[in-house]
């Protein structure tokens, strides 16, 4: 059965069909592909799977369970976790305390425990900061656990989000163009982490990329969106051997 | 290998231990100069008598350093939750014939959690606004309040109450003020500080890792709100006079600027900023006529040094003397 399931999903903005008509199936543990050319509605189409906007129609089933309602917040307990396009990192928090934000529901020492600093709030705390530099040592950040997430580099913080995401123990986990302003070094890198990623958390993956050849590096299945529908989906040759979406990306001749 | 660890682990607890040795005896320290400082001669009456509006203003800009600086909400109304903590704690006292300590124990309770109710009952609807809109909506709050109380019989209306017994001294407001102290300093390095200086941040992220921002909001202002009414409490019991026209939004102002000086999400910061601005205004009473314009440019002055361009431009010219340079050399969004 499907990990993760989304029928004919569309929302409105006003007048605007953003996303129309999407239909989506990843089977767990597929390393999944969303590409298109720019505003054709894949950063929206994350953005409804993680609950920021509510779909007009359409259903979305995690689990064989309806997320469509949900706020983000539970959407995350149920296993969807995200990066974003702009970074958004917890700039004036330590490395290591994004990270353990990140564990905020899995440590629920109580508010008591926290006003008095008890015992399970120090037992807490410590399999907190040991999980936390485990999970920043796989993206070799662990030595930059005490600095600012604002120093660090700009590749640093894209690991950073990702092992943020990574602190909420997702089935499904939604990488929203990782490798944006990377040099092809770290691309190359940034693929390695993925698979990794992949292999040791058993997580299923969505990404979307304008990188061609990350996506048909890693990916094993594409789903091209344009003007907020389908324009194609299979393996990455099917779908960049497609005419349409060559046209859709680089115009007629 | 393991052995190095386990010793870490030693070292690390040991430096825990160590610490809470070193806050206790400082807690100790602290009490005897307090009271040496109320006691002997060292301050003129005149100072003696600014102990207690200190503690309750450190009280005051610490908890609306929760909401203000660490949750990321600017609230104009906290003069508003001390005047509910106030009114209750002295209805309270007035009514009540139990004995002097216990009777105003119970009302530094009771104020508290009145004003915390108020805060969460406020902050349900309230606190779904963010940035401007939220703080004009204190503003009002803190307003409404005002005038309710302004306009109940048993309040006293304008005139207020009076001949409330003068409890507070400085063993109670020292008392208060460390378990203000350390209760928020508790709170914001547990996971629900974390939580919402993760708000603060990015609430859109912070919602996306599963916190509820709407929730922890909610639980902050009425954290600050409790021990607001704390700070009503003993004031209440200072001066033993009570009148509306003390809780106007130019108080909830003057709490935010010691807020703003101190730094935000900087609790010592608050603390220090709290003495400083209580005593100013006192020790500028020798030039009386061009007091208030001395405190507000005194006050520019202080601003200025604390803004982070200025900070950098003094640090790297040589000539200026290290005690300018040390000024106010409090780190934003350290405890």
């Amino acid at each position: 059965m499907a990990l993760l399931e989304v029928k004919n999903l569309g929302i409105n903005f006003g007048g605007l069909r953003a996303v129309d008509g999407v239909n989506l199936t990843i089977e767990e543990g597929q390393l999944y592909g969303l590409i298109g050319p720019n505003g054709a509605g894949k950063t929206t189409v994350f953005n409804l799977l993680t609950g920021v906007y509510k779909p007009t129609s359409g259903t979305i089933r995690l689990d064989n369970e309806s997320i469509v309602g949900k706020s983000s917040s539970q959407i995350c307990q149920t296993g969807i976790a995200r990066t974003f396009q702009n970074i958004r990192l917890f700039n004036n928090m330590t490395v290591l305390e994004n990270v353990k934000a990140a564990f905020h529901n899995e440590f629920k020492y109580s508010l008591l425990a926290s006003l008095l600093h008890s015992k399970s709030f120090s037992s807490g705390e410590k399999e907190m900061d040991k999980r936390a530099l485990d999970l920043l040592k796989v993206f070799g950040l662990d030595i930059y656990a005490d600095e600012y997430a604002c120093n660090l580099s700009y590749g640093a913080q894209r690991k950073l989000e990702i092992a943020r995401a990574l602190a909420t123990n997702p089935k499904l986990l939604l990488l929203d163009e990782p490798a944006a302003g990377m040099n092809p070094q770290e691309t190359s890198e940034l693929m390695d982490t993925i698979r990794l990623i992949r292999e040791r958390f058993h997580v299923t993956i969505l990404l979307i990329e304008h990188d061609m050849k990350l996506v048909s590096g890693i990916c094993e299945e594409i789903l091209v969106l344009n003007f907020g529908t389908e324009l194609a989906k299979g393996t990455p040759d099917e779908v960049l051997n497609n005419p349409e979406v060559i046209t859709a990306y680089l115009g007629e001749e | 290998m393991e052995k190095k660890a386990s010793n870490n682990m030693n070292l690390k607890n040991n430096k825990n231990f160590n610490k809470k040795i070193i806050a206790v005896v400082g807690i100790v320290v602290g009490y005897i100069l307090i009271s040496l400082l109320a006691n002997g001669d060292l301050l003129s009456r005149q100072f003696k008598s600014l102990i207690v509006p200190a503690g309750i203003n450190i009280i005051l800009a610490v908890s609306l350093n929760l909401t203000v600086g660490f949750l990321g909400e600017l609230s104009l109304g906290h003069a508003g939750f001390m005047s509910i903590g106030a009114y209750t704690a002295a209805l309270f006292t007035l009514n009540m014939n139990l004995p002097g300590p216990l009777e105003f124990m119970i009302a530094i309770v009771l104020a508290g959690l009145i004003a915390g109710l108020f805060g969460y009952l406020i902050g349900v609807p309230v606190l779904r606004l963010r940035g401007d809109y939220l703080a004009i909506v204190t503003l009002a709050f803190g307003e409404i309040i005002r005038s309710l109380i302004n306009s109940f019989k048993f309040t006293g209306g304008a005139i207020g109450l009076s001949k409330i017994p003068r409890y507070s001294n400085y063993t109670w407001v020292y008392v208060l003020v460390i378990l203000t102290i350390l209760l928020s300093y508790n709170f914001v390095t547990s996971r629900y500080g974390r939580a919402i200086k993760s708000i603060r941040e990015n609430y859109i992220a912070a919602e996306t890792i599963g916190i509820k921002v709407s929730r922890y909001k909610t639980l902050t202002f009425a954290i600050a709100a409790f021990f607001a009414g704390v700070a009503g409490a003993l004031y209440s019991h200072n001066f033993g006079i009570l009148r509306p026209s003390d809780f106007d939004y130019n108080k909830s102002i003057e709490i935010l600027v010691i807020v703003v000086l101190g730094g935000m999400g900087s609790i010592r910061g608050s603390v220090i900023a709290a003495i400083l601005l209580t005593i100013l205004p006192e020790a500028l009473r020798a030039v009386n006529e061009f007091r208030m314009l001395l405190y507000a440019i005194v006050l520019i002055i202080m601003m200025l040094l604390r803004s982070p361009d200025l900070r950098a431009k003094i640090e790297e010219n040589e000539k200026l003397p290290k005690f300018i340079k040390n000024f106010g050399k409090i780190k934003e969004g350290g405890i």
